[in-house]
């Protein structure tokens, strides 16, 4: 037992040491991906055809949802992933930081075409003039009506529009059901604060960019718009109580049940639907602003090379692999005779390649008679490259909690919309100062 | 007895694998995030250092303030309800007999509930409009808030959710209750002691160890509380589900300025804030244990 204590002490450091492994991996055929998954055969497919044309190359998806924490933690380390896969809003904001890498020499050598990209999507991982990311899937936002709902109250569910603010009350209150502090049915769900770069814009509103200001009256106005909207259908502590209990993505969901008589919500959610209530009677229509004018937020994800990643050449062979237009057809029509072999339609794919989307669109595409495809997706495609999108931020992330959280105030009774915003819009220039952004 | 150098020495390496451990991952870190405290640091650029513009920052900034109130807030009354419940378990438990290693198993049980599920499971029980805790009120006529909605109910509903956990402090009550001597009470109730007088003068006094212990314990982690708010408030829902700053704690804030903002200098100065007020609390309770905790064999 005399040599126990000694050989105590050599072993904890080897442990400790042991302990300390990276993210990435120094293999030269090594290719490590992070915050990617293998759900369906979007993704299963399109690894497919990058394993085979590199045969070379030992893959290995880190399944998993992105971790900002896990990934910086990594890039600070000098130890990353050789790619990252996340929202493309955090993504333009690692470029604004110097996360992740230019993408213009990569582009460059294999003569991407940036063109066939949606214009929204592109401009989310655009930072000073360079590409920072490549675009995978691009979803919009748009309106998704209860038509039994709205028919009861009256209404044409056709003509239930955003653009005339001050008649949304009336119709709010016609269409919701609310009594002894208990909210039965929500007539008009406004999805603040996470929707509220739409309304703002609706008003002619930015709420990032050179001149943008959270504290704008035009940003006050949507804010107290979409604020009295939630007040007047029972308040937000009824109404998301409420909202918690919807069956979102099942069978028994809100337009089902006739708990929601419309909102706004983004594209994905019609595939969720179609999927799962193919029978609910709903219409589908864009986002219109308070002139009438059709409007929609892009939103998705995309792929990037972190700073510091140790095989950037494959990483970019990957992502371009990834992003190409006869990848993602490969990958619909695998998903499609998938879905189809469990005797469901197939609902397309949006991706932020607008070649892959026509060709998809038009030799892919087996809605199967479900109305809710045959309605909606349409109405998606049309809206694709109408889309805006908020601009990279080195302070996005303060940016929206600045502006979420004075929405939040306002929705408890806490402040006022003027008070809220400016306390949102010191917020924003303290972070904007510190990261030298604008 | 004395101990030999070679003895001394022995034990001196025991410890040494500990002394590492703790160099290597608490004193060494917690220096680093001292140095860091006084520097910009965003996890991509070096460090630049900056003095005492951090500490300055976190006494002006509002959502310091609001985090602070909501933490001391939930403290006072999860600390409180925690030891109270967890004493009336106990001293249930300890007249339960034969049965009672079965419900001091049962009673335990729900401590090993992973943070995170317990935090989804509380979010559908306290839902407001159609949770099993507001339709188990109704059955009584009172209509319950919107635990999980309503600001001035979020922090009461939380404590509410801790309580799931009271177990692990009361099996530590039932083991002090079985070592205060009976002969303490038999003494008591000659001298015609009414049990609520036996509780204050004769089982308080024979526990206070432990409940110091307690108080001191939970009071440290409810001043850390996060993984159960920011799993309900913050997390994957967050952008759904931010109830103003009604749960904001203290830990959150920290959280989200280092690794929302990656603001890891300011998160630090943040941090050795929190340790600050901790060391203030814990050096209060100390003082007053002095007064009100006895211990076997001590003079009085």
């Amino acid at each position: 037992m005399r040599g126990f204590p000694l050989t105590a002490v050599l072993v904890v450091p080897v442990l400790v040491a042991a302990g300390c492994g990276g993210l990435g991996s120094d293999r030269s055929d090594a290719l490590v991906t992070m915050g990617f998954g293998l759900p369906d055969e979007h993704a299963t497919a399109r690894v497919a055809v990058f394993r085979e044309a590199n045969p070379g190359v030992d893959l290995r998806i880190s399944e998993g949802a992105f971790d900002e924490q896990q990934f910086l933690s990594a890039v600070a380390a000098g130890d990353p992933p050789d790619l990252v896969y996340a929202e493309r809003r955090k993504l333009g904001g690692y470029a604004a930081r110097g996360a992740v890498q230019s993408l213009d020499a990569c582009v460059r050598e294999h003569g991407v075409d940036l063109g066939v990209f949606r214009e929204a999507a592109l401009r989310q991982v655009t930072y000073e003039g360079e590409v920072y990311g490549l675009p995978e899937f691009s979803s919009v936002r748009l309106m998704i009506v209860n038509n039994p709902v709205v028919r009861a109250a009256g209404l044409d569910p056709a003509a239930l529009s955003t653009s005339d603010w001050a008649g949304m009350g009336e119709v709010a209150d016609r269409l919701a059901r609310v009594g002894d502090g208990r909210v039965e049915r929500i007539g008009f769900d406004p999805k603040v604060p996470e929707f509220l770069p739409l309304w703002a814009k609706a008003n002619g509103a930015e709420l990032i960019g050179p001149d943008a200001r959270l504290d704008d009256p035009r940003v006050v106005e949507a804010v107290r718009h979409t604020t009295d909207l939630v007040a007047r259908q029972g308040g937000w502590a009824s109404f998301k109580a409420f909202r918690d209990t919807f069956d979102q993505f099942g069978a028994d969901n809100q337009y089902v049940t006739g708990r929601l008589a419309a909102m706004p919500m983004d594209s994905w959610y019609i595939n969720t639907l179609a999927t799962n209530s193919p029978d609910a009677d709903v219409t589908i229509t864009p986002f219109t602003d308070r002139d009438g004018q059709v409007l929609t937020e892009s939103g998705g994800q995309a792929w990037a090379i972190p700073k510091g990643a140790r095989h950037p050449e494959l990483a970019c062979r990957f992502l371009v692999t990834m992003t190409d237009a006869r990848t993602w057809v490969t990958a619909a029509i695998a998903r499609r005779d998938a879905l189809a072999g469990a005797g469901r339609p197939y609902g397309g794919t949006f991706t932020g390649n607008r070649v892959a989307d026509e060709r998809i669109f038009r030799e892919v595409f087996a809605p199967a008679g479900n109305p809710i495809l045959e309605q909606g997706v349409p109405v998606v495609l049309s809206l694709q490259d109408k889309a805006f999108a908020l601009p990279p931020s080195p302070a996005a992330s303060e940016l929206v909690r600045a502006w979420e959280g004075a929405v939040n105030r306002v929705l408890v009774g806490q402040q006022e919309p003027e008070e809220a915003m400016a306390q949102a819009q010191r917020e924003a220039e303290r972070a904007l100062k510190r990261v030298g952004g604008r | 007895m004395t101990v030999s150098g070679r003895e001394s020495r022995a034990g001196l390496l025991f410890l040494l694998p500990w002394v590492i451990g703790f160099l290597a991952f608490t004193a060494g870190p917690m220096l680093f995030s001292l140095w860091l405290s006084l520097t910009h640091y965003d996890m991509l650029k070096p460090p630049a250092f900056v003095g005492l513009e951090n500490y300055r920052e976190a006494l002006a900034d509002e959502r310091v303030g609001t985090a602070l109130w909501n933490t001391v807030f939930f403290t006072a009354l999860h600390v409180p309800s925690q030891i109270v419940l967890a004493l009336g378990l106990a001293s249930l438990l300890r007249r339960a007999g034969r049965g009672s290693g079965f419900f001091r198993t049962v009673l335990y049980l729900p401590v090993m509930t992973p943070p995170v599920a317990l935090a989804a499971m509380f979010l559908l029980l306290l839902n407001g409009q159609h949770g099993a805790v507001n339709r188990f009120l109704g059955w009584f006529g009172f209509q319950g808030p919107n635990w999980t909605t309503d600001p001035v109910w979020i922090k009461p509903g939380l404590v509410v959710m801790g309580l799931w956990t009271v177990g692990s402090t009361a099996v530590l009550y039932l083991a002090a209750l079985t070592r205060v001597p009976v002969e303490r009470y038999e003494a008591a109730r000659l001298d015609g002691a009414s049990p609520w007088r036996q509780f204050w003068h004769v089982t308080l006094p024979g526990i206070s160890g432990t409940v110091y212990f307690t108080v001191v314990v939970n009071t440290i982690a409810s001043l850390q509380v996060f993984t159960e708010a920011y799993a309900m408030f913050f997390g994957a829902r967050a952008k759904q589900s931010a109830e103003g700053d009604a749960a904001l704690f203290y830990v959150i804030h920290l959280f989200q300025e280092a690794f929302g903002s990656l603001r890891m200098g300011y998160a630090s100065a943040l941090a050795w804030g929190l340790f600050a007020v901790i060391a203030v609390i814990t050096a209060v309770q100390v003082r007053l244990s002095r007064r009100y905790v006895h211990y076997e064999g001590e003079r009085s």
